[in-house]
């Protein structure tokens, strides 16, 4: 809106007028106040865990984050009393075996779905006609709207049998000798089938992004390459690809966000590990968010409440980690859009 | 493309890298995509396969009874946990999505945007941790339609806020014009001018917002809870079945009529989403050819 408008809007504000002149609540205000539940809903999401896990900081100390032992206590113990906080004797609290399957099987996804989803925006920005091109991306777009209980299902069901009997043995002993491939090879259930399963969940992601990136670069650009010469393949990889560096790093950093916090679908084939560090690649894991499920029946147990609050603790790491990580993406989106918008 | 084969020729091993380049370039991308959609015929070929074996009449009719019965109890709980997610993100979120939009100035706007994209990326599981510590425990409500319903709406509320922005924003700058000229005031240019052009924008949003709300899992589990019965109309103390619960619980029953019911809840909820992405597709579309008819 100009300037002159708003100011021509500003004085018809000023007249008086006959009918329903609400100073008070204006559309404007109105709007504003409604538009406030947003980021209002974000804030108390942090502030009640924190508030709700604090005994549990407390308590939990900085060990939290380092060691390797959720343990509940004795259960037919009664409570004592240690840092001021009620737990039940022999209670310890610490995720680290949390915080590496969590980082471990974001990273296999991430290694995984960064190539597939470059070369996937590459082929649908520039390798297909652009007749087809909507509906092509449309069908790889559809796998971010397939609900995460449905790749669960599909995991426990076909995935797990299908790579515990054909593919994991074949891997052990073709790949064995590299570092974490060996030996054994499990179920199926474990570290590379949540990060094969987070793959998909979060290519579309990267996919979507980048060919739209891709599909917007200026023409001169392209015109620029071919007159040098270059194939269509040469300037798609050497000139237009460069360009759209930082909306691929933007991109793929919220594609880790989205990882990071996957819940069922991690649940359903990661084999829930409790308490160990993943020895290879094939051992079952547990993350953050899937532990948050599996374990909160059994959280409700202790009558001292420290084991919820513990939980919650989880949960606000896991928040803090997120906020963290996208807010990191957009900034760099952000900073891109301003770029481009200049350039244009 | 011809001439230039036929000028490099003289230099055959260059041109012969360069074309290995370009095919082994595209073969990697065509094989990226090949996995894509291999991978998404794969799901839709197993969830539509097993699911339309399991889909029985008794589904519709009878509510679940242990390990076997019907999902009527799971289909309803799903439509009212979901419309009661959108009945409580609707209005916020369109209201902030005008905001962003129209009174884009001074530093709110840039913060509200931020913090909404922001709450995008909260996994869906810590919303509902926070809704079973605020509302289920706090606030006394225990497994409820109306903590399962607060819970969705703050996961919808960003989606929403973003596309009715985004939709808004489409609208002509010169229509708006027009009318404040015509001494409209703020809500009236609202009402009669950009809303109803950025309607299928809008519903857009929402219907990507109710897609999200029917598949979610995580954050019901410990919100609305799970429930073999009708529910009964109680807002707060009346835990409630929705479909997701089902495929997650019953498929690790040992039982073939738990199976049948995880398939089953699993292609309902499947095509659901389906259906309202090709909607919300279609409706993307016409929006896309009204600007680029209007340009």
């Amino acid at each position: 809106m100009t300037a002159s408008l708003r100011a021509a809007t500003a004085e018809s504000g000023a007249r008086p007028r006959p009918r329903r002149q609400n100073r008070v609540f204006t559309f404007r205000r109105l709007t504003a106040l409604l538009a406030g539940v947003v980021p209002g809903s974000l804030i108390v999401i942090v502030v009640f865990l924190a508030i709700y896990a604090w005994p549990a900081v407390r308590f939990n100390g900085l060990g939290f984050l380092a060691d390797n032992s959720w343990n509940l206590g004795s259960l037919y113990g009664n409570p004592i009393t240690v840092r001021g906080q009620q737990i039940l004797p022999g209670a310890h609290y610490g995720i680290l075996f949390l915080i590496a399957g969590t980082l471990l099987s974001t990273a296999i996804a991430l290694c995984l779905a960064v190539p597939i989803g470059v070369g996937a925006a590459m082929l649908l920005a520039e390798g297909v006609p652009p007749v087809l091109r909507s509906w092509f991306s449309f069908f790889v777009e559809l796998l971010a709207a397939i609900p995460s209980v449905v790749y669960g299902l599909w995991g426990y069901v076909v995935v797990i049998p299908f790579l515990g009997h054909h593919v994991y043995p074949f891997m052990v002993r073709w790949l064995g000798f590299i570092p974490f491939f060996g030996g054994p090879a499990g179920s199926g259930y474990g570290l590379l089938t949540a990060g094969l399963v987070l793959t998909l969940m979060i290519v579309p992601l990267i996919t979507a992004t980048l060919r739209d990136a891709l599909v917007t670069q200026p023409a001169t650009l392209r015109e620029a390459a071919v007159a040098l010469g270059a194939t269509r393949f040469e300037t798609l990889w050497t000139v237009l690809l460069p360009a759209v560096r930082r909306v691929l790093i933007g991109s793929s950093i919220l594609a880790t966000g989205r990882a990071l916090g996957e819940t069922m679908a991690v649940l359903m084939v990661s084999g829930n590990a409790l308490n160990y560090l993943p020895g290879n690649i094939y051992t079952p894991i547990s993350t953050m968010a899937s532990f948050i499920v599996s374990q909160l029946d059994s959280a409700l147990q202790d009558p001292t409440g420290m084991a919820v609050r513990s939980l919650a603790e989880v949960a606000l790491v896991l928040c803090l980690i997120s906020i963290v990580v996208n807010s990191l993406a957009r900034f760099l989106i952000y900073y891109e859009g301003r770029q481009s918008g200049r350039a244009a | 493309m011809d001439a230039t084969a036929v000028d490099l020729r003289g230099a055959g091993g260059l041109l012969l890298r360069r074309r290995l380049f370009d095919y082994l370039g595209w073969g990697l991308s065509a094989l990226a995509f090949l996995l894509l959609g291999g991978a998404m015929l794969w799901i839709l070929l197993v969830v539509f396969r097993r699911g339309v074996g399991a889909l029985t009449p008794t589904l519709i009719t009878q509510v679940t009874q242990g390990t076997g019965g019907g999902l009527l109890n799971a289909i309803q709980g799903t439509l009212v946990l979901a419309t009661g997610g959108l009945l409580l993100a609707v209005p916020p979120g369109l209201a902030a999505g005008i905001y962003l939009a129209e009174f884009d100035h001074g530093p709110w706007a840039p913060t509200i945007r931020f913090l909404s994209d922001v709450l995008v990326g909260v996994p869906s599981i810590v919303i509902g941790y926070f809704s079973y510590v605020t509302m289920v425990v706090g606030l006394g409500w225990k497994f409820s339609v109306a903590a399962g319903s607060v819970a969705l709406a703050i996961i919808s509320l960003p989606y929403i806020c973003r596309t009715s922005e985004m939709a808004i924003r489409q609208v002509p700058r010169a229509m708006r014009e027009a009318a404040y000229a015509l001494g409209a005031s703020d809500g009236t240019v609202a009402r009669t001018v950009y809303l109803p052009m950025a309607l299928p924008g809008i519903l857009t949003g929402v219907l990507l917002a109710l897609a999200i709300s029917v598949g979610e899992t995580a954050p019901l589990l410990y919100t609305a809870g799970w429930s073999n019965y009708l529910w009964t109309g109680h807002l707060t103390n009346e835990p409630i079945g929705y479909l997701t619960y089902a495929i997650w619980a019953f498929i690790t029953e040992p039982f073939a009529s738990a199976h049948a019911l995880a398939y089953a809840a699993a292609f309902l909820v499947t095509l659901f989403v389906l259906v309202l992405s090709i909607l919300s597709r279609l409706a993307l579309d016409q929006n896309a050819g009204w600007r680029r008819r209007r340009s």
